[in-house]
């Protein structure tokens, strides 16, 4: 077999921030008609290359060959012009235009006096041909789904030449079954000779989809594998730099005397400003020593569920009781601790913690009505400290002192200040909403193992999760929410990965197992 | 192509934000050495008559300091309320309103039977000045915590409601017998005014009222819960809430302290220096609060700072132009290039400039 030629070389790629070595002489090259795998955890440097390659930053050190030619540095529209295309995590796609429009956008000069859309249309439909990427031209790109946003993403790129395609995080917003479509996409690109980058951290799709593997770690390159000769726990141990057992719910351990920590009957939440009500006719139940997931992709009420229990918002109509009496549940987010429930929103920057507040005050924010920290009016710093030094002992929270703003620790500490925060009160009910979003696998498990150890004491916990693997890894039951309904909520025992990913789209309601 | 970006520092050391206001007023008398040499005037000489009329000699330091007194006021007026990110623009109108207030309980009891002795008297025309100011600045507070109105926009125009209602007061019921048809109001009850700092001066003991109150604020901000549900409503409203800090309460408790601060501006500027309010009483202290809070970075301590720079450029400059060819509008251009060097300053506290080759 003859090599393929090259298509994308990078030698000695360096690059700084401050005292952050965020690339290290990194080499790599990519064949035309293959997949290479970008593999590392948050903050491994992949997305600093990516952003290299396509001349949003410029290197410190190294140079980039596109088909044997310089790349001119810190130029996006020289790599364009090279036959680089980027589909970013966050898509780059105006709403309120059509699909046409969007993938002409900026491909035609300013003073061609009409513009030549019978041409692009035919192109456009001729690529959707040639790829297996459908797409209506006149549909309003706000009216698609995420996957078909994708697409349209991927075509853009793909109209203005791209013959070296980067993928940043492209099935972090997927459906299982998007996922799969996707990869269908990238082996025919591969098959006629276009060159792909697929960055991600989860394994099992890297092992799917990739020829090769480049494992980054700490900004240097660790390893390169051909897929086919090494296996996840391998990339998994490369990717860490040490091995890392995940841990799984134990399916035999609930235990028999389970009582309902809290149970929504018929709840709906409206619109704001009316329209499609946010959520409608739920009911759920969480029991003591049980993890509930509520699957779904994102933007189909998730928000407006935790929103209700962690007590921003109140439900418009039914229902919400809390613990084995049943009380009714508070209507304000202290209530809602006070009640013993410990909560873990989303997003830890902007409602987790205040960032610019020192450690230990964002501590014991949620317990400001307790007299070990606050009498009289006045706070107590020394209990407050103290308190703060042994959370951080628990949860292995590592900060620089206990009085640096916590702004500066890094996501997984701040995520454990939280969840330590939560779990220190032992609480009855926990509420944790993509609790290892964005985290790296070491604080993946250290999060997932805390939650099975809360399960184990006999908390109630409701997740919310888009990360199916974490949701099989972690569930006693999945409810799936879709549209704002609940579809289906079952044991676990009776779901596959595939049949959640359908529920989510909505289409599986009546399947039974 | 050379290219700058900004990018936050994580955990800004405590040092440079305290040298940032520093080395913002450094800057800017270097700047407006500049216009001073542009005026024609010896630069050196120019800026030894600012500050010899600003600090040089025992009246003019006791002239700053009674400039600097109701700058402090409504100085910690608006850092209180900026530091909850409460954007109190009203100062000007809170203190006019105090004042008035003042003058209502304090002065217009003549000839009456109403009887009261002087401590209670004194104390009821503090509290009256400065409930004057809370209950102004509630309102734009209510409208922006109930209905989400923008309070820059309200408590600026209130300024301009405030003046009209004083010119009105003054033309009117509170007009002043003896004021030969010039209008002010009634005077203050003589037994009233405050005392004298430095014998046969304009200083008066309404400073140490502003001092005590600065460290006060610093305490309350500091140590007491109220202070770090403030700090935290401020620094990130969405999380305060979620971590269950009852955050209307807050603005609203933020609103009332800041309106009376300002209150009591204009009730201890009556009855330490003019004894009766007239529609020039105050210069724009309320918009220099403004300033002054910028300047001291929000800290409440950095207030009373910030104010004697402000307050000693403006006397300072008034003495100044008497000598040289400089008009004293310099001590404006002092102020204001001050503030904008200050956000600059902070800015580079904060972030750090890298540059893109």
């Amino acid at each position: 077999m003859t090599q393929p030629p090259i298509a994308l070389r990078l030698s000695g790629i360096t690059k700084r921030f401050g005292s952050l070595l965020a690339n290290d002489a990194i080499s790599l090259a990519l064949a035309q008609g293959e997949v290479l795998a970008l593999l590392g955890e948050n903050g491994a440097g992949k997305s600093t290359l990516v952003s290299i390659l396509f001349g949003h930053y410029v290197a410190d050190a190294g140079r980039i060959e596109v088909f044997g030619q310089p790349l001119p540095p810190g130029r996006p529209d020289a790599a364009l012009a090279a036959g680089i295309g980027m589909v970013h995590q966050h898509f780059t796609l105006a709403d309120n235009m059509t699909v046409l429009d969007n993938v002409m956008v900026g491909t035609e000069p300013l003073w061609r006096p009409a513009s030549r859309r019978r041409q692009a249309r035919a192109r456009l439909a001729e690529l959707g041909r040639r790829f297996g990427l459908a797409a209506d031209p006149d549909a309003r790109v706000g009216t698609l789904s995420v996957g078909e946003k994708q697409r349209v993403e991927i075509l853009k790129a793909l109209y203005r030449g791209a013959r070296v395609l980067i993928l940043d995080e492209p099935t972090a917003v997927l459906t299982p079954q998007e996922s799969q479509a996707l990869f269908a996409t990238l082996r025919e690109f591969v098959a006629q000779g276009l060159a792909v980058i697929f960055i991600s951290h989860k394994l099992d799709e890297v092992m799917a989809v990739s020829q090769r593997v480049a494992v980054l770690r700490q900004g240097r390159l660790v390893a390169e594998r051909a897929t086919a000769g090494t296996s996840a726990a391998e990339l998994a141990e490369l990717m860490v730099g040490r091995k890392v057992v995940m841990p799984r719910a134990d399916a035999a351990e609930p235990a028999a005397q389970a009582s309902p920590v809290v149970r929504l009957a018929q709840v709906c939440v409206n619109a704001p400003r009316g329209g499609v009500p946010l959520l409608c006719g739920i009911d759920l139940t969480v029991h003591t020593h049980e993890i509930v997931a509520v699957a779904g992709v994102a933007g189909n009420g998730q928000q407006a569920l935790v929103s209700l229990l962690t007590g921003l918002r109140q439900p418009s109509e039914g229902a919400i009781r809390l613990g084995p009496e049943s009380a009714p549940a508070p209507s304000t987010p202290a209530g809602w601790t006070a009640a013993g429930v410990g909560r873990v929103p989303e997003d830890r920057h902007h409602e987790g913690v205040i960032g610019d507040n020192p450690v230990w005050e964002n501590a014991i924010v949620e317990d400001l009505g307790d007299r070990r920290f606050a009498r009289w009016g006045l706070l107590r710093a020394r209990a407050g400290r103290e308190h703060a030094r042994e959370l951080a002992r628990r949860f292995d929270v590592r900060a620089a002192s206990l009085d640096v703003r916590t702004r500066s620790l890094s996501g997984g500490n701040m995520q454990k200040l939280v969840l330590g925060r939560a779990l220190a009160r032992e609480p009855r009910l926990i509420v944790a909403d993509q609790p290892t979003w964005g985290l790296d696998v070491g604080a993946v498990a250290y999060v997932r193992e805390q939650l099975l150890a809360a399960r184990a004491r006999g908390a109630g916990i409701l997740l919310v999760s888009e990360d199916l693997e974490e949701i099989f890894a972690l569930a006693d039951r999945i409810a799936v929410l879709c549209a704002g309904r609940l579809v289906a909520v079952r044991p676990v025992a009776q779901w596959t990965p595939a049949g959640v990913g359908l529920a989510m789209t909505g289409s599986a309601a009546t399947e039974t197992p | 192509m050379m290219r700058f970006t900004l990018e936050r520092r994580a955990d800004p050391s405590r040092l440079a934000l305290l040298l940032a206001p520093l080395a913002a007023v450094a800057f800017t008398l270097l700047a407006c050495m500049l216009l001073v040499a542009w005026a024609g005037a010896p630069v050196g000489r120019t800026y030894a008559l600012l500050f010899e009329g600003a600090f040089g000699s025992r009246f003019a330091l006791s002239e700053t300091l009674t400039r600097a007194t109701p700058l402090m006021l409504t100085g910690l007026a608006c850092a209180v309320a900026f530091r909850a990110r409460l954007y109190n623009i009203g100062a000007e109108g809170q203190l006019y309103l105090g004042a008035l207030a003042a003058v209502a309980v304090g002065g217009m009891h003549g000839g009456s039977s109403f009887e009261l002795p002087m401590p209670l008297l004194f104390a009821g025309m503090i509290a009256a000045a400065a409930l004057a100011g809370a209950v102004l600045l509630l309102v734009p507070a209510l409208l922006k915590t109930r209905l989400g109105v923008d309070e820059v926009v309200t408590t600026l125009l209130g300024n301009f409601v405030v003046l009209l209602f004083v010119s009105m007061m003054l033309d009117g019921p509170m007009k002043d017998p003896m004021g030969m048809g010039w209008p002010q109001s009634v005077a203050l009850d003589g037994a009233l005014e405050l005392g004298k700092l430095l014998a046969r001066t304009r200083a008066h003991t309404g400073l140490l009222w502003a001092v005590g109150l600065a460290v006060g604020l610093w305490l309350v901000q500091r140590y007491t819960v109220f202070g770090f549900q403030m700090r935290s409503v401020g620094a990130n409203a969405q999380a305060a809430r979620f971590l269950g800090l009852p955050v209307q309460r807050v603005t609203l408790c933020v609103a009332m302290l800041s309106g009376a601060l300002a209150g009591l501006a204009g009730a201890i500027e009556v009855a330490g220096r003019t004894s009766y309010v007239t529609l020039d009483m105050s210069p724009g202290y309320g918009y220099a609060g403004v300033v002054v809070a910028m300047l001291a970075g929000l800290h409440p301590l950095g207030v009373l700072a910030a104010s004697l720079f402000v307050a000693g450029m403006q006397v300072g400059a008034d003495s100044m132009s008497r000598a040289v060819a400089v008009p004293n509008y310099i001590a404006d251009v002092i102020v204001a290039v001050a503030l904008l060097a200050m956000l600059v300053a902070t800015l580079f506290a904060q972030y750090r400039l890298r540059r893109n080759p």
